[in-house]
């Protein structure tokens, strides 16, 4: 038997009795962050691909929401920084081996990225807009002429913003639950599935939804095998990764994310896009709601069971 | 210059003199620490070790902490120091939630703190406080690359470990076995 204990009464809120440093905010961030890549990723995907006007709903449509969802994340992130007047030095370096830090400066090029991008398709929703002043006109003349890339550009960077919503946490070795590089894949292809789940609520056209709900199947399929195998890769780690798995398998976070994240956000979602494609009446609403569920509950029981993953010693 | 402390764990009877001088010398917010004292207890009754450590920031050679900064404001010192620039600080956590040792925390001013090995009385030629006070001289400082140094000494007598080496972390705090 092994017992420890701080005799010395250190109680550092924040750490003592265990790490809860990240609350709400971070996940929140994530999530917004991986949605926002995901919608980005298939908007420019069809206009790479050519394919703008059978795929309108991913390209013209979803995309109005993504300056919003970024925003709403980056105000969580600065809600969690605990020293605010200062926010600005994250933006006085580039340090590469902070996902932090690069993150901060992806968030950047992407976030006004995504504002042309929609100012660009505004007339999807308002057929008669017309921009007040010359430099607008102007503006909007140069980015359509340069379409194509910019849509690479942001298929390059929202991939890179996908990925980092994991890294984030990866990157930590103290936390050995987070310390697996499944993590980028796996929170990629959330945010992806997350991203098509949108897609298929704001496309018009039924061949897009029956594309996209085929896609998020896929996807699901993906981060389902990337769960199995992350759990594969734990169990056949060290001690302090076996401890750490066992907060899913047996431990406090067993439930939440196997009924919250696996069968709620992901099986059912994807059986009900299966039937919908075999053509049973079922409301597209229903799946989406549950898979942004799932993508967002993916990243809370993430963020806190890894606080609460650790070396022993 | 390679700035390191090493405990003596045979020594410590935990009275925790060490919390209190650094919470003193260092003006730590009331309800903080920046050092702290564990027993470990190993073994089935009545076959029971008991193991004292004092505890602080391991001032590591590849700190997780300083790679993590997204602003610099965790960064190295002259003599391998790891310290925190708290006007460059802007309170992201990730640090805190870097250190495998769980040796930072938020200072309620916003920024983050943690041990310096008292770097302003060592640039005096002073001791750290914990150092200075502990009654039954179980702590020893110095500089690694001075073989004449107090830490230098002892590490060539003694056995001794470091805490979660398997972390990588190379740690610059030793503890004598
Ligand atoms: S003990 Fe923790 S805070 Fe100190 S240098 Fe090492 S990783 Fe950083
Ligand atoms: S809390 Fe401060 S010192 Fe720690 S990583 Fe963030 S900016 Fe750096």
């Amino acid at each position: 038997m092994r017992e420890e204990i701080i005799i010395s009464g250190r109680l550092n809120p924040n750490i003592d009795p265990h790490l809860t440093i990240w609350h709400w905010h971070i996940p929140l961030y994530l999530f917004l962050g991986g949605l926002a890549a995901g919608i980005l990723f298939f908007a420019s995907l069809y206009v790479v691909l050519g394919k703008e006007n059978q795929f309108r709903g991913a390209v013209r449509r979803a995309p109005v929401i993504v300056p919003l969802l970024l925003i709403i994340g980056l105000l969580a992130l600065f809600l969690d920084l605990r020293h605010k007047p200062y926010f600005w030095q994250l933006y006085t370096t580039i340090k590469i081996q902070s996902p932090m830090s690069w993150g901060a400066w992806v968030l950047m090029a992407v976030t006004p990225l995504s504002f042309v991008w929609v100012a660009i398709h505004i007339r999807e929703y308002l057929p008669k807009w017309e921009w007040k002043w010359m430099i607008f006109r102007e503006l909007e003349k140069f980015f359509v002429k340069y379409k194509l890339y910019l849509a690479w550009a942001l298929l390059f960077l929202s991939t890179i913003l996908g990925i980092y919503t994991g890294i984030l946490f990866s990157a930590f070795n103290a936390r050995p639950l987070w310390n697996t590089s499944i993590l980028g894949p796996l929170f990629l292809t959330s945010g992806l599935s997350a991203g098509a789940a949108v897609i298929i609520l704001f496309s018009k056209r039924k061949g897009e939804r029956v594309n996209f709900a085929k896609i998020d199947i896929m996807l699901i399929g993906i981060e389902l095998f990337l769960i199995v195998h992350m759990f594969m890769g734990f169990l056949a780690s060290t001690e302090v990764q076996i401890e750490a798995a066992n907060l899913f398998l047996g431990g406090p976070y067993t439930a939440p994310f196997w009924i919250f994240v696996v069968i709620i956000g992901m099986i059912l979602p994807a059986v009900l896009e299966f039937l919908e494609i075999r053509k049973f009446h079922i409301p597209h609403v229903i799946p989406v709601v549950l898979v942004l569920f799932g993508s967002l509950m993916l990243r809370f029981i993430f963020a806190y069971a890894g606080q609460l993953s650790r070396w022993l010693y | 210059m390679r700035y390191a402390m090493a405990i003596d764990t045979r020594k410590c009877v935990g009275c925790s003199d060490c919390v209190v001088a650094c919470q003193t010398e260092n003006n730590v917010p009331i309800g903080y620490c920046r050092d702290w004292v564990v027993e470990v207890t190993d073994g089935t009754y009545p076959q029971l070790e008991i193991e004292i450590r004092s505890e602080r920031c391991n001032h590591c050679e590849n700190s997780p902490c300083v790679r993590c900064c997204p602003t610099g404001a965790s960064h190295y010192e002259a003599g391998g120091l790891v310290l925190v620039t708290p006007h460059k600080c802007i309170g992201c956590g990730a640090c805190v939630v870097s250190c495998p040792y769980d040796a930072r925390y938020s200072h309620p001013d916003g920024y983050v703190d943690k041990c310096t090995f008292c770097m302003h009385r060592i640039q005096k030629g002073q001791q750290p406080a914990c150092v200075e006070v502990c009654p039954t001289k179980c702590m020893y400082f110095g500089d690694l690359d001075d073989p004449n140094s107090d830490v230098s000494r002892v590490l060539k007598k003694r056995k001794f470990k470091t805490l979660i080496p398997e972390a990588g972390t190379k740690p610059h705090v030793y503890y004598l076995i």
